[in-house]
């Protein structure tokens, strides 16, 4: 059981330019999208939201019968399917592919499923370059550090450590502004597509009846990845299947709204296979690679499953206030925000960081944006319970669990709970909690030390609400 | 390396059945919701006017063309001698955008047209259909259009016959419900290529064109 | 007379009394006669919140024994409105017979707030109160009750009253129960960012429906010697 990385939170939090980046990043795309949701923009944006959860509902009900179609479409149209049940058998084809195709280079287009199996790290050392090509991710490649937020994946840098790190890595003259620095990136990698042997793209959704992937962006780098390369794969987890083509009617509008703000990114490409006899360009061959790496012990519980609903947008994110003081890193896995609290506790199991799903106040922000309409909050809650059971079967928790056993007893039994308050009100009086801070062994108790840490601490009252209740009945002649 | 794929196919369907609670594959399932699918009755002027607000609002440039000829005019005073490569489309023909000087067609060589559009300074397409809601060109990958000439040149040019203009895309999705019938590759390009990653300063040009010119004809 | 039932809450009996007492002013001045059932105790939400589910469900059981025959049961805070209301469901969903009553209990179940504008349909109070405030919006009020509208309209009518919005009356204060002491630093950076904006507004009081929210705001407040303070909208619509 990892314990919460109180360090690393509180060097976070001490940050003030990174805090004021997280916080202003967000902000920003708090706005775009409070904009692009308006009535005035977009007519019944709440409907749509409905209709993209009981879609996901339906096809994560039937994942079984939606990823059969999509493999027998894909492999009409040219394309090959492969299953990986983990993220070693994923990695092993695309090793295996470059190996058997003599892949030198490959490009690589943004896609958090990658991230999750570490698919980089893993070919580099076969020696085959691979190149991320979203310029945020390129950036990070060069720094050897992983995305800090789903969407915006270099939020954390400034243009001073984007010079720092292509000066280092490229060896450029320093080129401290902006445009010239993604024109510096542009040069750089427009070789690197032209000479890949190899594109890997991710796929934001899995088209079922059409056997088609769908990847959008703005910078044209997806576009590139599965257009110039001999050959194309994409990878993508097996919850991003929907029924029809038809569905992105709804699902692309919802999308890039609750992302950036946008009512379409630049690109959407709908690519199915390898080109068709007559056109001109386009991949010789094409893999679909479906990963399951624990998805399918997600789909098992059924108040959680809807976690697979997700569409990885990252307005939960940007609306979460804890995300926003703790930013992307503080989490323990390459997923962040809400939506990385409810599934990293799922695939790698309650006890590793039992901790994430306290790391809320559930405010519910998240719930409220969600496209898909996730209960976040809900499944937090779900999770809380899971663990507390887990941690009675290790025997861990004892005192907290004691607490709320002392707790329950109490609450169900009025004149206790009237006596134990008094008790209280007896022996910690006024003066706003001062007087507890002088209490050394007091201060040992987690809980009071973590309140009085950044707060003052309200005493009882002298009398409580039920004695002047009493009292004021009496006064007026009985109830 | 012995990684048989069909093991893991069959293991992860019945994992995923048994974790639905069932045992057996199904037929069609019951309960999809039906497509919500949402054509507004607007006409064409209206539709022309959201199309040029909403890819203006994006910094992508619209002209509309009063004849072929004017269309043709706008495109050469445009390139103002730069070079461009243009796609197959028979309507660029119609226009007769090849008479102008450093315009070369890309032709049906794969590699040819890769060089060019690698090296010149525009990319001339047609499109196949324009989207009016969100200021969208579709490009269908075919003998016609190839894919990488709206892509690699810095500067894109659309010419697009008006009766192609499109409310949005439930009239897409009702027009083309399964898009890969037609082709390995649909593409909606709403605008010039860009990107905020830096510091969120939003910057054009990144890897996509940086400029983006749709004459409706 | 309308008879209503009150649960005033745990931290509003041990803590903030005067809260509890404000609302009980408001309800009888609306004409309506007060039953409160001395057994009441607590709905249970930090054993929930926790993940200590059997805990809760004993808790829970009393409080749907306590208010088995309340018509109306009123309650000077959003988060345990939504316990009761919402979350008593979660608790009992493999238990048809408790899950029937938690159904039942839910349409019964009002933020003082809600009670005042969709049953007592009033938002007049005859209240008084001449000073300058800002309104933070409770998260369960706000997002599972939708309280929104409810406690500006009444505040609009106190004489004397002006409202200022703060740029960020919708973010979370921070409390979250167990959240403030397991994540002091976290929870302690969001009242931070509240406050912050609080004192932008010029305000000299800051008013809520929950007086969790208003603790942990008060902390800082206190804490750092600043010129506010924190009060329950019962207070501002009982004063006279």
């Amino acid at each position: 059981m990892n314990p919460i990385p109180v360090e690393a939170i509180q060097t976070t939090l001490g940050d003030a330019r990174l805090q004021s980046a997280i916080y202003s990043s967000t902000a920003r795309l708090m706005d775009k999208r409070a904009h692009a949701i308006d009535p005035e923009e977009i007519d019944d944006f709440q409907g749509l939201r409905t209709q993209a959860n009981a879609i996901k509902r339906h096809a994560i009900d039937n994942l079984d019968y939606y990823l059969e179609q999509l493999e027998q479409n894909v492999i009409a149209r040219g394309g090959q399917v492969v299953w990986c049940r983990d993220a070693k058998e994923a990695v092993d084809f695309v090793a295996r592919i470059s190996k058997e195709k003599g892949v030198k280079r490959i490009v690589k287009s943004k896609s958090m499923t990658t991230e999750e199996i570490d698919l980089n790290e893993h070919l580099e050392h076969g020696h085959i370059d691979v190149v991320e090509t979203d310029l945020g991710e390129y950036i990070l490649q060069l720094a050897h550090e992983k995305p800090y937020h789903i969407v915006a994946p270099a939020l954390h840098k400034t243009r001073y450590d984007v010079a720092d790190i292509f000066t280092e890595t490229l060896h450029v003259p320093r080129e401290e502004e902006p445009e010239r620095q993604t024109q510096i990136a542009r040069r750089v990698l427009r070789e690197k597509f032209l000479t890949a042997e190899l594109g890997i793209t991710g796929a934001n959704f899995l088209i079922a009846d059409s056997g088609a992937a769908v990847v959008i962006e703005n910078e044209g780098n997806a576009r590139l990845s599965s257009s110039a390369p001999r050959i194309q794969i994409a990878i993508a987890g097996l919850e991003k299947v929907i029924p029809r083509a038809q569905d992105l009617a709804t699902f692309l509008k919802v999308l890039g709204r609750s992302a950036t703000g946008q009512p379409l990114t630049v690109y959407t490409s709908f690519l199915s296979g390898p080109r068709r006899p007559g056109e001109i360009d386009g991949p010789e061959e094409f893999y679909l690679v479906l990963i399951d790496n624990g998805r399918t012990r997600l789909l098992a519980d059924e108040h959680k499953r809807q976690s697979l609903y997700c569409i990885r947008c990252g307005a939960c994110l940007n609306h979460c206030p804890v995300y926003r003081k703790i930013g992307g890193h503080n989490y323990p896995w390459v997923y962040s925000g809400p939506i990385g609290a409810i599934i990293s506790p799922q695939f790698h199991g309650v006890t590793k960081d039992p901790w994430l799903p306290f790391a809320s106040s559930l405010c519910g922000a998240c719930a409220e944006v969600c496209p898909v309409k996730i209960d976040i909050p809900k499944v937090l809650l779900e999770l809380r319970s899971d663990i507390s059971l887990a941690k009675r079967r290790e025997g861990a928790g004892k005192w907290e669990r004691l607490a709320f056993r002392v707790f329950s007893y109490v609450m169900r039994r009025p004149k206790l709970y009237e006596m134990g308050a008094s008790m209280a009100s007896a022996v910690f009086p006024g003066s706003q909690g001062k007087w507890l801070r002088s209490l050394p062994r007091l201060m040992q108790a987690p809980p009071i030390r973590g309140w009085l840490s950044k707060r003052d601490l309200p005493p009882p009252a002298e009398r409580s609400f039920r004695a002047l209740w009493r009292e004021r009945q009496r006064a007026k002649g009985g109830n | 390396m012995a990684a048989p794929p069909a093991s893991a196919r069959s293991e992860i369907l019945s994992r995923i059945r048994s974790s639905l609670g069932r045992t057996n594959a199904t037929g069609e399932p019951a309960g999809l919701p039906p497509a919500r699918i949402r054509i507004p009755d607007v006409p064409l002027e209206t539709r022309i006017g959201k199309f040029t607000a909403a890819l203006q609002k994006l910094s992508g440039k619209v002209y509309r063309a009063s004849s072929r000829e004017d269309a043709r005019a706008y495109v050469e005073n445009l390139l103002h001698g730069r070079s461009a490569v243009t796609s197959n489309a028979p309507f660029l023909a119609e226009c007769g955008v090849h008479s102008i000087a450093g315009v070369r067609p890309g032709g049906a060589d794969r590699e040819a047209l890769r060089e060019m559009c690698a090296s010149l300074d525009a990319g001339i397409t047609s499109a196949d259909y324009a989207l009016a809601d969100t200021g969208s060109l579709v490009m269908i990958s075919s003998h016609e259009e190839a894919r990488l000439v709206s892509l690699l040149p810095p500067l894109h040019i659309a010419l697009v016959p008006l009766e192609r203009m499109l409310t949005g895309l439930d009239e897409l999705y009702t027009l083309i419900p399964v898009p890969s019938d037609r082709s390995s590759s649909m593409v909606l390009i709403t605008g010039p290529s860009r990107t905020a990653d830096i510091e969120q300063i939003l910057i054009r040009g990144v890897h996509g064109p940086g400029e983006i010119h749709v004459v409706l004809v | 007379m309308q008879r209503v039932s009150v649960f005033v809450t745990c931290i509003v009996d041990q803590l903030f009394p005067k809260a509890g007492l404000a609302m009980a002013d408001v309800l009888e001045r609306l004409g309506y006669q007060i039953d409160f059932p001395e057994a009441q105790t607590c709905c249970g939400q930090p054993a929930f919140n926790s993940g200590f589910w059997d805990e809760a469900r004993g808790v829970a059981r009393h409080f749907l024994d306590v208010f088995e025959g309340s018509e109306y049961i009123i309650v000077p805070s959003g988060s345990c409105t939504s316990m009761c209301g919402h979350h008593f469901a979660d608790l009992f969903q493999d238990d048809p017979a408790q899950l029937a009553r938690a159904h039942a209990l839910e349409p019964r179940v009002y933020e003082f707030s809600r009670f005042l504008t969709e049953v007592a349909q009033a938002t007049d109070l005859g209240a008084h109160f001449p000073h300058t405030v800002t309104y933070h919006d409770s998260c369960h009020a706000l997002r599972e009750l939708k309280v929104k509208a409810g406690p500006r309209q009444l505040l609009s009518h106190v004489r004397g009253l002006t409202l200022k919005e703060m740029d960020v009356a919708e973010e979370c204060c921070g409390f979250g129960g167990t959240f403030s002491v397991k994540f002091p630093d976290v929870s302690g950076g969001m009242a931070q960012t509240k406050i912050d904006s609080i004192l932008r507004t010029g305000a000299s009081h800051v008013v809520s429906i929950d007086s969790s929210c208003l603790m942990q705001l008060q902390g800082v407040i206190s804490r750092q010697g600043l010129p506010l303070q924190t009060i329950h909208l019962a207070e501002v619509l009982a004063s006279r």
